[in-house]
């Protein structure tokens, strides 16, 4: 009895460094499993992670995780996504629970280096930025010279305030708050003429507001938030993909490629579209990359462009209607560039 | 009473005379109002600040939450005043429970597939049905009873739920959620927690000094770390300790985690009542030459776990409210998944986070409720003369 038990140990030991062993090469494992095990935002983000009464996400961060089982499968739903909050997504994707991490996340140096992740995509470049009553007439941030300013107490937001206003030799008067709802409800109550905080949450608080029109979002982006996917570091192949699942969108959106037109431009003339399609006779660029050679026509196929992604979850289509800001693409004065894909 | 009549009779009065009624001042609603709300000039006082307190805050509560309410909607316009990109006028607020409606089936099963949803209902029904005849105290066959409720249903359940079995097909605990986490980590916990809990409560006072040792080490070990710590715990300093091939269900760990923080919890509770059993009770089962456990379940327990009904209640009903902390472990309990459906753009609007908790709150205020008014219950069936 003890032999056996002692062999089932060391049996198990055995299958446990395999799988560690595996488990290094995440492209092989998640053909192996057959889909992508996507970390998202469990509490729900308006426009960037939510679930539907049925239980179907969506999002913009749910775009990039369909666009990489996009590219692995050529099937978009092979995702399986785990929910995680502000606290254990780092464990879940140092602990291999998960693929790649798609949840709103800042790429920052300390994330790169000591928590051991790799970024490079940004599908969102997020930042500080200021709303202000309309009627104040204000177009610009460095107009608010002396106005009460409403924020949430103990946050970076709060900090980076005080730091621009003095940078800029203004004065404000700081409206502070504990909790975001408090925030919210002072400024819809007129407390203050500007509330400041990350962009995006901007826009979201916006549509609660009574009077949504009354406010204008200023284009003042005083900090960095650039959020983007994270993934293990040491595994090059793996971050290889799941950043060129982001930038094929952008390079969709580049050369006016759409769900709907994917199938029209396959047909194109232009070598430039043909090789990212997958049309290229003798390309390799799939294959180089570790996936089929039509992964770019998948992606578009699946999620569309960045551009289409982006009007769906936060922009135009969504009750959000974020403006493209730092998000356009490069050629139009944002911070969307791809590498050439050739 | 006898008088004596002018013929010479004696009359004998045979019935009591009736009652008279109370003066009219001393009963009625009137009376008692007069001896509770208006017994003092401090207490009138009291009343009229409380009346005006309710009159200020009642209407605009039952305007918001039914008058103005919407009951039937299919998105967001539905509850959304016009500059927000709705239907309502200007100004409108109000409860937005056409949004609840739409969400029901997720609060209650989380992302569990919607083809597959037949599955918890009908555990839920399992669940009702062996449960409710259980806590009937006139309901026969207590110990099947029990048995099913205890051991055969959690198995069918886990068979239902999980799939695997049968041609279900599986579906994973990570898409679990809702009620039905809430209720599952709970009763895994209740009926775990006070098993384990009097066998610690017995081993705490036990003679045997390693048993003793061990108990004491475990129940000051999990009582002094707080729950979320157990949780993380359990959760992330497991699987890198452990190979990624072998790691147990995250769900499995978050029920141990908070089935053995409840033992601990409730092993203490039943010390408690183990300590207020006067020792001639342990003596007189011993000169009857009762073996120890037959001292233990036929004499002391039965008087120890009466005496500390309101204790172990107490800690039940703590342990429900608990498990809403799983969500830092990313598990949607009800209050989770009530929380995460606000980001939802179909449904995003300035009154839906008020009404999905106030559901959220109501749900666990029914089932706390009903925990202590059965507890209440039973400690009137089981009163054998300590009630005062």
């Amino acid at each position: 009895m003890k032999k056996t038990l002692l062999t089932a140990a060391v049996v198990a030991a055995a299958a446990g460094f395999a799988a560690t062993a595996a488990s290094a090469d995440t492209l092989d494992n998640v053909k192996q499993k057959g889909f992508v095990q996507c970390g998202v935002n469990g509490a729900g983000l308006q426009g960037f992670a939510s679930q539907d009464s049925a239980g179907n996400w969506s999002g913009l961060d749910i775009d990039l995780c369909k666009a990489v089982a996009a590219a692995v499968f050529g099937d978009a739903t092979k995702v399986k996504y785990t929910p995680l909050s502000a606290k254990d997504r780092f464990p879940a994707l140092q602990s291999g629970e998960i693929d790649l991490l798609a949840r709103n996340t800042t790429w920052t140096i300390s994330r790169d280096t000591q928590l051991g992740f790799n970024f490079r995509a940004v599908n969102y470049y997020d930042g500080q930025g200021f709303m202000a009553k309309k009627s104040l007439g204000v177009k610009s941030a460095l107009e608010l010279s002396g106005a009460a300013i409403c924020v949430q107490t103990g946050t970076t937001t709060e900090l980076n305030l005080a730091d621009y206003f003095k940078s800029n030799k203004m004065e404000y008067k700081p409206v502070v708050f504990e909790k975001q709802e408090e925030v919210d409800a002072a400024y819809d109550a007129g407390r203050c003429d500007a509330y400041t905080t990350d962009q995006s949450g901007l826009y979201a608080i916006r549509t609660h507001l009574k009077q949504p029109d009354e406010h204008v979002i200023l284009p003042e982006i005083i900090s960095k938030e650039p959020l983007g996917p994270a993934v293990r570091q040491g595994d090059d192949k793996w971050f290889d993909i799941v950043s060129y699942a982001h930038y094929a969108m952008v390079t969709a959106e580049e050369f006016g490629i759409t769900q709907a037109n994917v199938d029209e431009m396959l047909k194109s003339d232009n070598p430039d579209i043909k090789r990212f399609l997958g049309e290229e006779a003798e390309s390799t660029i799939g294959k180089d990359l570790g996936v089929d050679n039509k992964w770019a026509y998948n992606i578009v196929k699946a999620v569309g462009n960045y551009g289409e992604s982006f009007e769906r979850n936060v922009g135009e289509g969504s009750p959000l209607k974020i403006a493209r800001g730092l998000n356009a693409l490069w050629s139009k004065g944002g911070l969307q560039y791809a590498p050439p894909i050739r | 009473m006898t008088e004596t009549p002018s013929n010479g009779l004696h009359f004998v009065r045979r019935e009591l005379a009736e009652a008279r009624k109370p003066p009219s001042q001393e009963i009625g609603p009137l009376a008692w109002a007069r001896r509770n709300l208006f017994g003092s000039i401090f207490d009138t006082v009291l009343t009229v600040l409380a009346l005006l307190a309710l009159l200020w805050i009642l209407p605009d509560l039952i305007n918001w939450l039914f008058v103005n309410a919407i009951w039937h909607g299919t998105d967001r316009t539905f509850c959304a005043t016009v500059a927000q990109g709705g239907i309502q006028p200007d100004g409108w607020s109000g409860a937005c429970w056409a949004f609840v409606g739409d969400k029901f089936q997720f609060y209650m099963f989380g992302s569990y597939p919607v083809d597959e949803r037949w599955r918890p209902t009908l555990v839920f029904a399992i669940f009702a049905l062996t449960l409710a005849p259980l806590l009937i105290p006139k309901a026969p066959y207590k110990v099947a009873n029990a048995l099913a409720a205890l051991i055969v249903m959690p198995v069918i359940s886990f068979f239902l739920l999980h799939g695997g079995v049968f041609g279900l097909p599986v579906v994973e605990t990570a898409l679990w959620g809702g009620l039905l986490v809430t209720l599952i980590i709970s009763y895994v916990g209740i009926a775990v927690s006070l098993p384990v809990g009097i066998l610690l409560a017995l081993g705490r006072r036990s003679q045997m000094s390693v048993i003793r040792l061990l108990c004491v080490a475990f129940i000051e070990l999990i009582r002094g770390v707080p729950l979320i710590t157990v949780l993380f715990l359990a959760s992330f300093m497991l699987p890198l300790f452990l190979p990624p091939g072998t790691s147990v269900d995250k769900f499995l760990r978050a029920v141990i985690g908070v089935s053995m923080f409840a033992s601990a919890y409730m092993a203490e509770v039943i010390r408690g009542g183990l300590q207020a059993i006067p020792k001639g009770q342990f003596e007189g089962a011993d000169s009857l030459g009762l073996s120890y456990w037959q001292k233990m379940g036929l004499i002391i327990m039965p008087q120890a776990i009466k005496l500390v009904i309101p204790g172990i209640v107490n800690t039940f009903i703590g342990m429900f409210k608990d498990t809403s902390l799983v969500s830092i472990i990313s598990m949607y309990d009800l209050l989770g998944i009530v929380r995460a459906s606000f980001a939802d753009a179909n449904w995003v609007t300035a009154v839906t986070p008020l009404t999905g908790l106030i559901f959220a709150g109501f749900v666990f205020w029914l089932f706390c409720f009903s925990m202590s008014r059965y507890s209440n219950f039973i400690e009137r069936h089981l009163d054998t003369g300590h009630k005062r």
